[in-house]
C-alpha cells in the first residue's frame, strides 16, 4: 500500500465543522459531501485539491462533532489519507470504519510544508517528503487494522459477523 | 484490580478480565442512539452491513432534534427515511415532532439512560449520560449500525483524568463555569482518548442537571466519556423516571493518570472566547463585546435549572434592543415546566423569542444564524469557527446566568455587576 501527491496543509485543532459545515449534512451522498470539504475552513478550499492528493493537519486534528460525513467528505475530495501531529478519537475511528487512512507522526509533522510532494509507504511506516528530501518515520499499523482498510471499514467486518 | 469509574462500567458488560488501560475489549451496549443527522447514515450502514433486524428494539433511540421542526425538503426527506425504518423495525424509541426533545436531554428524562450503563451515540456529546454515571460516548453511524445489530462493539479502555472541584462556588458561579474553567485548563486536546472522572466536595453538592452539563462538555477537551459518581440524588433522580440503580463509586486504589485539582472558592464566571472552547477567560477580563445574539438553550444548558437561572436574572428586566435572544427549552417536558413556573411569561416579558426544543442555533442548523461580522453568546457547547452561521461570525461560551445578564447589557456582561 503506498500513496503519492501534493500536501495540503492545515493548521491545528481541525474541526467536523471545518471539515464539513452542518448545512451541508442534508446528504448522505459522499461525492456532494466531497465537493464541500473544508469550506468551513476557507468558501472554495477543494478547487486546490486533486484526486490523490495528502491532507496535513497539526494537533488533535477532526475534534467535535461524531459526524462521520467528516471523512467521508475527505474521501469524497479524492483524499486517500490524512497525516496529521494527532488525531480527535471519534473522528479517528470513523475514518478506519469509512476506509479513510491516518497517519499520527507527532512533532514530525513540521518537516511536512505545504505543497511539498510526499509519498507514504504504509507497509514500512516511512513518509517520504521529495521536495525538501527528508524522511519520517512512524510506527506502521497492525496487519489487522490495515487489512481492515483494504477490506473497505467495518461494514464487510459486520457483514461477515452476521453471516449475511 | 481496583478500577476506576470506567473500567467498571467496562467490566460489568464484557466476559473479559479488565486489568489495564489500552486493552480492547468488547461489550455488550445497553443503548444505541442516533439523530436525524447521523441515523440516515447508520441506516445506510446497517443495510450495507446486511443486518435485518436491530438486536433490540426497544434498545435503539432515533431522535430527530437536529433540523427540527425540518428546515427545509432535504432535512425532511432525511427523517422520512429514518421514520419509516423507525416503524420497520417496530423501533419503541423514535421521536419526532412533539414529544421531541434535544436528545441529551430528553433520554435521561424518559429514563433511557443510567448508572452503569454503556451508551453509544452517533452524537459527540452522548457522553452527558455521564452525569448519571453511565459509560456514555459518542461514535460515528456506521459503529452505532454495528451496535445496532449486533447488540455490543469495542472499545480502548482509557486511562482517566481525575477531576477534584474543592471549595465553595460563589453565587452566579456553577457548573458550566466548572467544565469551562477545566478545559481553559487543559485545553481541547487535554484528555484526548482518555476518561475524565469528576469529583470533590462541589461535585457531591451539585444537582444532577449541573452533572449532566459537565459530562456533556468532556468531549470538547476530548475526552472519551466524562463521569461522575452515582450517588443518592443520582438514585432519586432516576427512580423518579421508572429506574432501579444503585450507588457506584471507583475502587479504592484505582490507578489514575493524572489528577487536576481546583480551589474554586472565589472563581468569577467563565467563558470560552472565539474560536475554541479552551480559550477561556473570567468573565471581567472579556470587555467591550457587542452582541447581536444570545441562544440559551442546546443539550449543555436548555434544562429547567438552566432555565430559571436565566429567568432569575430577565425577570422585571428588557433585553437590549439590537440582541436576538433566543431561548430553548430543551424538550417538551421543560417547557410545560417553564410555562407552569411563569418562565416563559418572564421570557416573553423580557423581549425573548422562546422557540420549540430543538439543536438548530448550536450547530448554525437553523432558528438562529448568524450573517457576517456578528457575534454571539450561547450556553452551548462549541465555539468553532462558522458553528452558529458565517464564517466571518464569532461565538462566546456562557453559563445561563453570564448569557441573560449579557442580553440585558447588549454586550457580554458580568451577572455579579447586575
Amino acid at each position: 500500500m503506498s500513496y503519492q501527491g501534493t500536501a495540503h496543509k492545515v493548521g491545528d485543532h481541525i474541526d467536523t465543522d471545518a471539515i464539513i459545515p452542518a448545512r451541508f449534512l442534508v446528504t448522505t451522498d459522499v461525492k456532494e459531501l466531497g465537493a464541500n470539504c473544508m469550506e468551513g475552513l476557507e468558501a472554495g478550499w477543494i478547487k486546490r485539491v486533486k484526486e490523490g492528493d495528502i491532507m496535513v493537519g497539526g494537533e488533535n486534528f477532526g475534534c467535535g462533532s461524531s459526524r462521520e460525513h467528516a471523512p467521508l467528505s475527505i474521501l469524497g475530495a479524492g483524499i486517500p489519507v490524512v497525516v496529521a501531529h494527532s488525531f480527535a478519537r471519534i473522528f479517528y475511528r470513523n475514518s478506519f470504519n469509512m476506509g479513510l487512512l491516518l497517519i499520527e507522526v507527532g512533532d514530525d509533522i513540521n518537516k511536512i510544508n505545504d505543497r511539498d510532494e510526499i509519498s507514504i509507504d504504509v507497509e514500512k511506516g516511512v513518509i517520504t517528503n521529495k521536495t525538501t528530501g527528508t524522511e519520517i518515520t512512524y510506527p506502521p499499523l497492525p496487519e489487522f487494522m490495515r487489512e481492515f482498510l483494504t477490506k473497505g471499514g467495518l461494514i464487510p467486518y459486520v457483514k461477515e459477523k452476521l453471516g449475511a | 484490580m481496583a478500577h476506576t469509574l470506567a473500567q467498571k462500567i467496562l467490566q460489568k458488560h464484557t466476559d473479559q478480565q479488565i486489568t489495564e488501560a489500552g486493552q480492547i475489549v468488547q461489550c455488550n451496549v445497553s443503548l444505541a442512539l442516533a439523530n436525524d443527522i447521523t441515523a440516515p447514515l447508520a441506516i445506510k450502514s446497517f443495510r450495507a452491513m446486511g443486518a435485518k433486524k436491530v438486536f433490540d428494539k426497544d434498545r435503539v433511540a432515533l431522535v430527530m432534534d437536529h433540523f427540527t421542526p425540518q428546515k427545509d425538503i432535504e432535512s425532511a426527506i432525511q427523517v422520512k427515511g429514518v421514520r419509516e425504518f423507525a416503524e420497520e423495525q417496530n423501533i419503541t424509541h423514535y421521536y419526532e415532532g412533539g414529544d421531541c426533545g434535544v436528545e441529551h436531554a430528553l433520554l435521561p428524562e424518559l429514563g433511557l439512560v443510567g448508572p452503569g450503563d454503556i451508551v453509544v451515540g452517533a452524537d459527540s456529546h452522548t457522553c452527558t449520560y455521564g452525569g448519571l454515571g453511565a459509560f456514555a460516548t459518542g461514535l460515528g453511524s456506521t459503529d452505532v449500525a454495528g451496535a445496532m445489530a449486533l447488540g455490543s462493539t469495542w472499545f480502548k479502555v482509557p486511562p482517566t483524568i481525575k477531576v477534584e472541584y474543592n471549595g465553595t462556588l460563589p453565587a452566579h458561579v456553577g457548573a458550566k463555569d466548572l467544565i469551562l474553567k477545566l478545559i481553559g485548563e487543559i485545553g481541547v486536546a487535554g484528555a484526548l482518548y482518555k476518561a475524565l472522572e469528576f469529583g470533590g466536595p462541589v461535585v457531591d453538592a451539585l444537582d444532577v442537571e449541573g452533572r449532566m452539563c459537565i459530562a456533556n462538555m468532556a468531549i470538547e477537551a476530548g475526552g472519551k466519556c466524562g463521569l461522575f459518581p452515582v450517588d443518592e440524588k443520582t438514585i432519586a433522580y432516576t427512580a423518579a423516571r421508572g429506574r432501579k440503580d444503585s450507588p457506584m463509586t471507583a475502587d479504592a486504589g484505582a490507578v489514575y493518570e493524572r489528577i487536576v485539582s481546583f480551589d474554586v472558592s472565589g472563581m468569577s464566571p467563565q467563558i470560552a472566547c472565539p474560536h475554541l472552547p479552551e480559550n477561556v477567560k473570567p468573565v471581567e477580563e472579556v470587555k467591550n463585546v457587542r452582541l447581536n445574539q444570545v441562544v440559551v438553550g442546546s443539550c449543555t444548558n436548555g434544562r429547567i435549572s438552566d432555565l430559571r437561572e436565566a429567568a432569575a436574572i430577565l425577570k422585571g428586566r428588557k433585553v437590549a434592543k439590537h440582541v436576538r435572544t433566543i431561548i430553548l427549552p430543551a424538550t417538551p417536558g421543560i417547557w410545560k415546566q417553564a410555562l407552569k413556573e411563569g418562565l416563559i411569561e418572564i421570557f416573553m416579558d423580557a423581549g425573548c423569542i422562546v422557540g420549540p426544543a430543538t439543536c438548530g442555533p448550536c450547530l448554525g442548523g437553523h432558528m438562529g444564524i448568524l450573517a457576517d461580522g456578528e457575534v454571539a453568546i450561547a450556553t452551548t457547547n462549541r465555539n468553532f469557527k462558522g458553528r452558529m452561521g458565517s464564517l466571518e461570525s464569532e461565538v462566546y461560551l456562557s453559563s445561563p446566568c453570564v448569557a441573560a445578564a449579557s442580553a440585558i447589557a447588549g454586550e457580554i456582561a458580568d451577572p455579579r455587576k447586575l
